[in-house]
């Protein structure tokens, strides 16, 4: 058995127990990354030297045991958008193509205090906006299932890179569902927890009220671990939430008896592929027969959570976006005439499509004379959809899904109309609006042999219903192939 | 006939707080550091940072509040102000539109007519200042300075209530007086932790519309001020007069030539996209926050002024005089609980303090001398050691150095010669050298005597007791 069919959970226990090293491992993964980069592209940056010279110093605190947790020695990537200090960190634009951080995100700190090794960086949409890898200033990302197709997005890179081996689990991040539907488009387990559970610090903001960090894994256990290890209290993210119930591996118990699961009806309505639909549908039907109590409901707002979203995150987009600006750090203009004209030239050449396309529409949203058109009332839809959720949560303790209406399209088939690619974000994206946990997990392939995701939703801090639902049904299902193998 | 105008002025009155750290970061807010030293990822604006509200800022904006009688908004936020310019690291100044902090206030002044006028305070915010722009002179670039990037201040908007420079300035006066007594700003025009715009229009007397208004920046004295409204509100009139319109405007007062010129026009004023700051949380001022600023509020001008009354055996105009400064009330306070002389302490502020004062121009917050070098010079002219020519000559390198007068008295050999042989043989010789002046007492001059005492203290050096002089200068005459 070669190494890189381990979970991360696997391997740590096997460098604990001896049967082999932090650097054997990190060889191994950085063979499978030279040998597949140039097919997949799922880095942008990944540093070699780096990753050895860490491991060694790593396997010195195991042996010595100092680092004895659950990740110490295992190989990670961590998405561009997470600063890293002294590591290139571009969020896939040419305006960052050049900045190296002095300070590195407190997730992937809390990572290093447990002995992660930091592979290098993943490639995403240009400042995590799109759902496909493409947008990126680097390349786009392929799918490791079929390299026609995309990975998803924005967190494509992280996703591929697990599927295709060449991490043994990545962090991402998620706006609107940019953990989940990479994970779903890959056919991995991707979680983006309650707001406010991983500290935002270093992490380079899309839209800031939206934005949480979370695992993209191997399976349910890998994630559930990666979880407790990255959450914490930070006091230099306000908005982080001090909580105490961060011990998820403790729901990693194969029961769900008692469980109720929710179906709103709007998530299988039209534009819902029908092969995706049987996938999820028969996902629901394992868990019931596991003992889940099963009932279906109307959600509603379903339609308003795509323009309320699109609203919000451009508006804080847009101001986010506002530092880069050729000044302090970052991509400048070669050639201006003045400080205006820098600044126009700077943004212009250094921002691509997509971003440009939000950051004018966040602008105008953020109008005179248009802000309580648009803005506020998004931010009204935003409480209503909170609202909506609350009371499903009255009735259920988790609400199960799709992840995304179809598997993944071909590359280049998304960018052509955005409204479309906009609308693919239908399933995910309320979840961010309510600051909801949510987990995609592989449930199915389609006759394509693209994999299709099963989301679960939670209600504010009951990740351990999730990790418990999706744990039991991850063991009723069996182990999910890996694309590497059917490559080879 | 000519036609009468009456002038109508709202302030906004910028203060820095005297906050050790900024606003959302843990850098110093000292003054004069080299450039960028004082600095870190969040008030840099480095992609990733994040801002954490210090809880301090929150406080002071509640006490001056408080002392403003403004109602304090128990559920505010935070708002992006979105503007592109190299001083604003993120390109967004985090600011206060939607919930400030305090609102509906108010004022009370003195007028000029020894009445009294109210004038009230529309809104008090909080925000974080901007980095320092340096233009280069002779190099095609500027510098910047993120060092007063993210230091906190507050922004106190008045009503249009003032009629007058004179208005203004009492109003000024004592919104400084009353941040000084909280310590939440030392409130300085010259260095800028205390800065005011004034909005002014006019109108003929008796209309109630209000005339269109133009801002005016750059005022960096009270006597600024006060020209710039008076230039104002003259070029105002001559406009109205000539039948052209004032124009909505920002203007920057050059003091240098007594006139302002326009910076820009609102016409083209940006928007600035105010939205709700993502990255704070709400800020919720608890019934127990409230109550504990409330406890901690000090004792204000017109209490303590009561208070030296009842306590303090001094005469009133030194007690308007010592209260009108914090520091120097303190300063008072202080060398009396040490001294317990209260009269000589006042004598010493009211006397050499402010001929100082006026001669060095320092303001009274600067006043650097301690109580205990107070109270150990008064405790040296007591007990005789030195007189009281010496002591306000000790005192004047104690108001510049804060020297301990009993140090620099031995150091110097400034002490009274209490040897009354050495005098005595010191006056005998006087009398011999001006036989005149001796003629002069007897034939009944008494300012001859004068003369005596004085060539007396300059054969020695001045360290002699006036007194003891007197006293044997008329036993051997």
């Amino acid at each position: 058995m070669s190494l890189l069919d381990m979970t991360a959970v696997e391997l740590a226990a096997a460098i604990k127990e001896g049967k082999t090293t932090a650097v054997e491992a990190t060889r191994e993964v950085l063979a499978q990354i030279e040998a597949k980069e140039e097919l997949y592209n799922c880095y942008v940056t990944w540093d070699k030297d780096a990753a050895l010279a860490q491991a060694e110093a790593v396997q010195v605190g195991i042996e010595a045991g100092e680092l004895n947790g659950p990740l110490a020695g295992v190989p990670v990537a961590i998405k561009d958008n997470m600063c890293t200090k002294g590591m290139l960190t571009t969020c896939a634009s040419k305006i960052l193509g050049n900045f190296i951080p002095t300070f590195s995100a407190e997730a992937v700190l809390n990572l290093q205090r447990e002995g992660a090794i930091i592979l290098g960086k993943t490639n995403m949409d240009e400042f995590a906006m799109g759902s496909t890898t493409e947008t990126s200033a680097f390349g786009v990302t392929k799918n490791p299932w079929n390299p026609e197709c995309v990975p998803g997005g924005s967190s494509g890179g992280s996703a591929a890179a697990v599927a295709a081996e060449e991490c043994f689990y990545a962090l991402g991040s998620d706006t609107g569902g940019s953990i989940r539907q990479p994970a779903s488009f890959c056919g991995v387990v991707g979680m983006k927890p309650t707001y406010g559970t991983v500290s935002r610090y270093g992490l380079i903001a899309y839209g800031s009220s939206l934005d949480q960090i979370g695992p993209l894994a191997k399976d349910v256990t890998d994630c559930a671990t990666i979880l407790e290890v990255i959450s914490s209290h930070d006091t230099k993210d306000s908005t982080s939430v001090e909580r105490e119930d961060t011990d998820f591996t403790k729901a990693l118990v194969e029961d769900v008896k008692g469980i109720r699961i929710g179906i709103p009806n709007d998530y299988f309505n039209e534009g819902l592929d029908d092969e995706v639909k049987n996938a999820v549908l028969q996902a629901a039907k394992v868990l019931e027969e596991k003992g889940a109590t099963m009932g279906h409901f109307d959600l509603g707002l379903v339609d308003y959570a795509i323009p309320a979203y699109y609203t919000i995150a451009a508006a804080e987009a847009s101001s986010n976006l506002e530092r880069f600006d050729g000044i302090k750090y970052g991509y400048r203009t070669p050639d201006y005439a003045g400080l205006h004209n820098m600044y126009k030239k700077t943004r212009s050449e250094g921002f691509g499509e997509e971003v440009k396309r939000r950051i004018m529409l966040g602008s105008f949203v953020l109008s005179s004379g248009y802000y309580d058109a648009y803005y506020l009332k998004a931010l009204k839809v935003k409480t209503l959809i909170k609202k909506a959720f609350d009371e499903a949560f009255a009735k259920y303790d988790v609400i199960l899904g799709p992840v995304a209406p179809t598997t993944a399209p071909k590359l280049g088939e998304s960018l052509v109309d955005p409204l479309q690619m906009y609308l693919g974000d239908i399933y995910t994206i309320a979840v961010n609006l309510a600051g909801l946990p949510g987990i995609s997990i592989p449930c199915g392939r389609d006759s394509k042999g693209l994999p299709i995701g099963l989301q679960l939703i939670g209600d504010c801090f009951q990740e351990k219903k999730l990790i418990q639902s999706a744990y039991t049904y991850e063991k009723a299902r069996g182990k999910f192939p890996t694309p590497a193998k059917e490559v080879r | 006939m000519a036609k009468e105008y009456e002038t109508v002025i709202g302030l906004e009155v910028h203060v820095e707080l005297a906050t050790k750290t900024k606003i959302f970061c843990g850098c110093s807010t000292a003054f004069g550091a080299a450039p960028n030293t004082q600095t870190c990822p969040v008030c840099t604006g480095m992609p990733g940072a994040l801002p954490v509200l210090n809880k301090q800022v929150l406080e002071y904006a509640i006490a001056v509040g408080l002392a403003t009688n403004c109602d304090i908004t128990r559920y505010g936020k935070f708002d992006r102000k979105n503007y592109f310019y190299p001083d604003n690291p993120q390109n967004y100044q985090i600011s206060q539109l939607y919930l400030p902090i305090c609102k509906k206030g108010s004022i009370e002044i003195e007028t000029q007519a020894g009445g009294k006028k109210k004038i009230g305070i529309h809104e008090i915010h909080m925000e974080e200042d901007a980095g320092k722009m340096i233009h280069d002179a002779w190099e095609e670039w500027s510098l910047v300075d993120y060092n007063r990037s993210g230091v906190p201040l507050i922004e106190i908007v008045s009503e249009p209530d003032m009629r007058s420079a004179e208005e203004v300035i009492a109003y000024l006066e004592k919104l400084r007086l009353v941040i000084q007594y909280l310590g939440a700003s030392d409130c300085k025009l010259q260095e800028g932790s205390m800065r005011a715009d004034v909005n002014l229009s006019i109108r003929e007397v008796g209309a109630t519309e209000l005339g269109t208004r133009t801002e005016m920046k750059n005022l960096n004295s009270f006597k600024a001020i006060a020209r710039a409204i008076e230039g104002e509100r003259a070029r105002q009139i001559d406009l109205i007069e000539e039948g052209k319109a004032v124009v909505l405007e920002t203007r920057r007062w050059d003091d240098a030539k007594g006139e302002s010129y326009s910076m820009r026009s609102k016409e083209d004023a940006q928007d600035y996209r105010y939205f709700p700051d993502p990255d704070l949380v709400p800020i919720v001022v608890s019934d127990a926050m409230l109550e504990e600023i409330k406890a901690k509020q000090p004792e204000f001008r017109t209490e303590k002024m009561a208070r030296y009354k009842e306590e303090y055996d001094i005469p009133d105009y030194d007690i308007d005089i010592i209260t009108s400064s914090k520091h120097m009330a303190d300063l008072f306070e202080a060398t009396v609980a040490i001294c317990n002389q209260p009269k000589k302490v006042s004598n010493w502020l009211m006397g050499e303090t402010m001929r100082l004062m006026n001669e060095k121009e320092i303001e009274p917050q600067d006043l650097s001398f301690s109580p205990e070098n107070l109270a150990k010079l008064i405790a040296l002219v007591d007990s005789k050691a030195i007189n009281s020519s010496v002591a306000k000559e000790v005192f004047e390198v104690m108001f510049t150095q804060d020297i301990d007068p009993n140090e620099y008295v031995e150091e110097n050999g400034l002490q009274t010669i209490n040897d009354e042989g050495a005098l005595r043989k010191t006056i005998e010789e006087v009398i011999t050298n001006n036989p005149q002046s001796v003629k002069d007492y007897h034939n009944g001059k008494e300012k001859a005597i004068g003369f005596l005492v004085g060539q007396t203290m300059k054969a020695m050096k001045g360290k002699a007791d006036p007194g003891m002089i007197n006293r044997i200068l008329k036993e051997l005459i």
